[in-house]
């Protein structure tokens, strides 16, 4: 009997916690362990020339070599495919090596990427500075200006790319409205959906053709480790996975495992980190010192609507304004918290907090931040699975610090 | 701070070191001292290791106890436990407890010279006649196990203290989520951690929570002496599972208790054993001690004789057929056959444990899914 007959069978137009726990996972497994075992393995036997022959010419799918795959790896692979509802995943060993290696997989000298300019800042540098070096032309269009980026495409435009919601706007993509412009073109369209995760919405289901998620964040849920995936056709994914056998970004056999096993409680974790950031958002927008809340969750957030209507819920990162302070009174404020913890990076049960200005953005220049809209006032947090009335409570005494 | 903040902080300090907001793993068996006869604060990770006292101080918290221990299983915490008795001491276990503990006190204690006895914890004048004037400890479990009765921990710790007795409590079923026996008067608690505060099926562990320092000193001295300590990569992984404790566990409740419902309105079930349920024996008292949610094992008996609950407990698909708790994968199993095999065929009916019951170790899948799935396999 084949666990994933009965979990493929369902209609999976949900990432329950069903399939977050059984998902890609075959039900009677090696030594006839409940959970999968960790092959260590940096590369696998062949009985003899004969199989490696088989192997070769009739493309058995089997392993090879560590840097083409591992067992615990395709699972995890499998795994995520069905959270985000896609025909394939790729693993990389970071979220940045996820976007490297689709960007250097898919675009050649001469082709153009447009994307929506908010957005993490190490995509943007990779854009801006090293796909140039390869005769790469990057252009950025203002978040949520469709008009905008349907202008910026040319006959050589093979990329669009967004995040949703963005980096640390909260900006949401009218998914539907964005992969329709990349189908009227004939271009492909490509969501980094690391801040919503396949709980709060499936970029996929809407036309996109490709999902990034840094798996470091939400997916992974822990804070202790880092990976990377893209997840869309077995077509479209093929050169991709191909050229990550060639560069080598591949993750690890342990690290996988950590994956797996936080991977089991993805659902219930989502459920509490939107609750979490529904709670602290609103509790955020009626203090006396927050000039300014950006959570899609609030009706007071330009693009509600559309979150409202496409989200099941908006993940547990907050950005908000203090009012009337500076850079180092705002610095106040993140340093008299006790729970929340100064970090970069998000998404994990520890609540993070920082502030864009030094953590970020320190070393651009005040007309650079302001063309990235990020003020000196901006603190951004990621709530945890805590207790919401213990960073409730932080919060309040740290405001009154 | 609350029950899941401390969960997810107390014990994981960030490393003061490298700034890291997971503590490192902590692999040396050894540790470099400041002089001869100068000692640092670990010295040899028998005694004590910077990953698995990160682990204690968490389980301590959340105990609500002075200190915790971490064991490679939760038999060798039970086994500590025991250790701190001799020759001639009397030790009363309630009657539904752990298979294994019943073969470690009367296999191992008692053939050692301690006097060991067991008495029906549920009915406390019964159990309080079970006393000795040379009884040391009293051992419950609540939820007991297959049939999920309910000892009253308070007045055991009455009875116990009464008769000069420690109260040790295996809270593996409850889970300090949702009992915290300490607070109840008992002195001590054991823990599994393999089950729930594991939660993944992946390690074994075991723990104790001490409710006072001098119990915490003693028992802390028999865990060096004894070795049985928990591997630092255990260690970080029981920590990591406690973070999401409360979550999964509230959840797993709540599907127990959806399950629970629908079986006892099924005709092909002939009754449910789960104390969230208004007909269950412990139900009042539950509602008293268990804050949250009733737990999330259960156990019902269809209609049907031995070979048909066989089928039964094989023809699910999601729940899979293996003993063990506690983990996000929902597992089945058949007592009579499985988890209480080793019992004599009169000690079980003794005991209530007929052949057509099955057990559920409710996970953390979707209900309906997990609903769909009893629902085919009953027709089996
Ligand atoms: C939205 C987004 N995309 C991509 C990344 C890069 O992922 P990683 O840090 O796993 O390389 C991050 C975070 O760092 C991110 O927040
Ligand atoms: C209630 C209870 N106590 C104790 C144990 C023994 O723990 P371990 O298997 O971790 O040694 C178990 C499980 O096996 C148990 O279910």
């Amino acid at each position: 009997m084949n666990q994933d007959s009965l979990i493929d069978a369902k209609p999976a137009n949900d990432a329950n916690s069903t399939l977050a726990v059984h998902g890609g996972e075959a039900r009677q497994k090696l030594a006839d362990s409940v959970t999968d075992p960790i092959v260590c393995a940096s590369t696998f036997t062949f009985e003899n020339t004969q199989s490696v022959i088989d192997y070769i010419e009739q493309q058995q799918p089997r392993e090879e070599y560590g840097r083409y795959g591992n067992p615990g790896e395709k699972i995890v692979e499998k795994k995520l495919a069905a959270l985000e509802g896609g025909e394939e995943a790729i693993l990389f060993a970071s979220g940045m090596a996820a976007i490297v290696g689709l960007f250097m997989s898919k675009l050649n000298a001469g082709d153009e990427v447009v994307f929506f300019d908010e957005c993490y800042h190490r995509s943007r540098e990779f854009c801006s500075k090293h796909l140039a070096r390869f005769g790469v032309v990057t252009r950025q269009v203002p978040a949520c200006d469709y008009d905008a980026m349907e202008s910026a495409i040319t006959p050589n435009t093979r990329l669009l790319v967004s995040e949703s919601p963005t980096n640390p706007h909260l900006s949401i993509i009218d998914l539907e409205r964005f992969a329709a412009i990349g189908k009227r073109h004939n271009v492909e369209t490509l969501i980094d959906a690391t801040l919503a995760t396949p709980y709060n919405v499936r970029p996929l289901t809407y036309g996109v053709d490709y999902v990034l998620h840094s798996v470091t964040k939400y997916l992974a849920g822990h804070n202790d480790l880092l990976a990377g995936a893209i997840i869309g056709s077995q077509d479209q994914l093929e050169s991709i996975r191909n050229l990550r056998g060639i560069m080598g970004a591949v993750n690890s056999a342990h690290n996988i495992y950590l994956l797996q096993r936080g991977l089991k409680t993805f659902a219930l974790r989502m459920e509490r980190h939107n609750q979490n950031g529904q709670a602290v958002a609103e509790f955020l927008e009626s203090h006396p010192r927050v000039e300014k809340v950006y959570y899609p969750g609030l009706a007071s957030h330009r693009d509600h609507t559309i979150a409202h209507n496409t989200m099941r819920g908006f993940g547990g990162l907050i950005t908000f304004l203090v009012k009337q302070a500076d850079w180092k009174e705002t610095a106040k404020i993140v340093d008299a918290v006790t729970v929340p913890r100064i970090a970069p990076s998000l998404g994990g049960v520890e609540s993070l907090i920082e502030q864009p200005l030094v953590m970020s953005y320190y070393e651009c220049t005040p007309q650079e931040r302001r063309q990235f809209g990020i003020p000196d006032n901006m603190i951004r947090l990621s709530c945890g699975v805590e207790n919401a009335a213990d960073l409730i409570q932080d919060l309040t005494q740290a405001f009154n610090a | 701070m609350k029950f899941r903040t401390r969960a997810i902080h107390v014990g994981n300090e960030k490393d003061p070191e490298t700034g890291a907001v997971v503590p490192p793993v902590h692999f040396s068996s050894t540790f470099v001292q400041p002089g001869a006869g100068e000692w640092g604060e670990f010295d040899y990770s028998r005694s004590g290791n910077p990953t698995r006292q990160n682990l204690e101080q968490t389980l301590a918290s959340l105990e609500g106890g002075t200190g915790a221990l971490a064991f490679a299983s939760g038999m060798a915490a039970t086994h500590c436990v025991t250790m701190l008795l001799k020759a001639g001491d009397h030790l009363l276990a309630g009657t539904d407890i752990y298979g294994g503990t019943y073969r470690l006190l009367q296999h191992v204690v008692g053939p050692s010279g301690v006097d060991v006895s067991l008495a029906n914890s549920t009915q406390l004048d019964t159990l309080e006649q079970a006393f000795k004037p040379n009884t040391r400890l009293l051992w419950i479990e609540t939820p007991g196990n297959p049939l999920m009765s309910i000892t009253d921990i308070t007045a055991c710790a009455e009875l116990a203290h009464r008769h000069g007795a420690w109260l040790a409590v295996d809270n593996t079923f409850a889970t300090p989520a949702l009992t915290r026996p300490l607070a109840a008067g008992a002195d001590l608690v054991m823990h599994s951690a393999t089950k729930y505060l594991g939660g993944h099926s992946d390690l074994l562990a075991g723990a104790l929570v001490a409710g006072s320092e001098e119990l915490h000193g003693q028992l802390y001295y028999l865990q060096n002496a004894c070795g049985a300590v928990l591997s630092p990569l255990e260690s970080f992984l029981l920590s990591r599972g406690l973070k999401t404790l409360e979550l999964r566990v509230h959840e797993q409740c709540k599907t127990a208790q959806q399950l629970a419902e629908w079986l006892s309105g099924d005709a092909r079930v002939k009754r449910v054993l789960y104390p969230g349920l208004p007909n269950h024996p412990g139900h009042a008292l539950a509602k008293n001690q268990m804050q949250g949610g009733f737990g999330a094992m259960l156990t019902f008996e269809i209609d049907g004789d031995l070979a048909k609950t066989k089928r039964v407990a094989e023809a699910t698909q999601l729940f899979q057929l293996a003993v063990s708790l506690g983990a996000v994968e929902s597992l089945i199993e058949q007592p009579a056959t499985m988890s209480h095999a080793s019992y004599d065929a009169s000690d079980r009916a003794a005991h209530g444990i007929t052949d057509s019951l099955i057990r559920l170790s409710v996970g953390l899948e979707d209900v309906a899914d997990l609903r769909a799935d009893l629902d085919q396999a009953l027709n089996a």
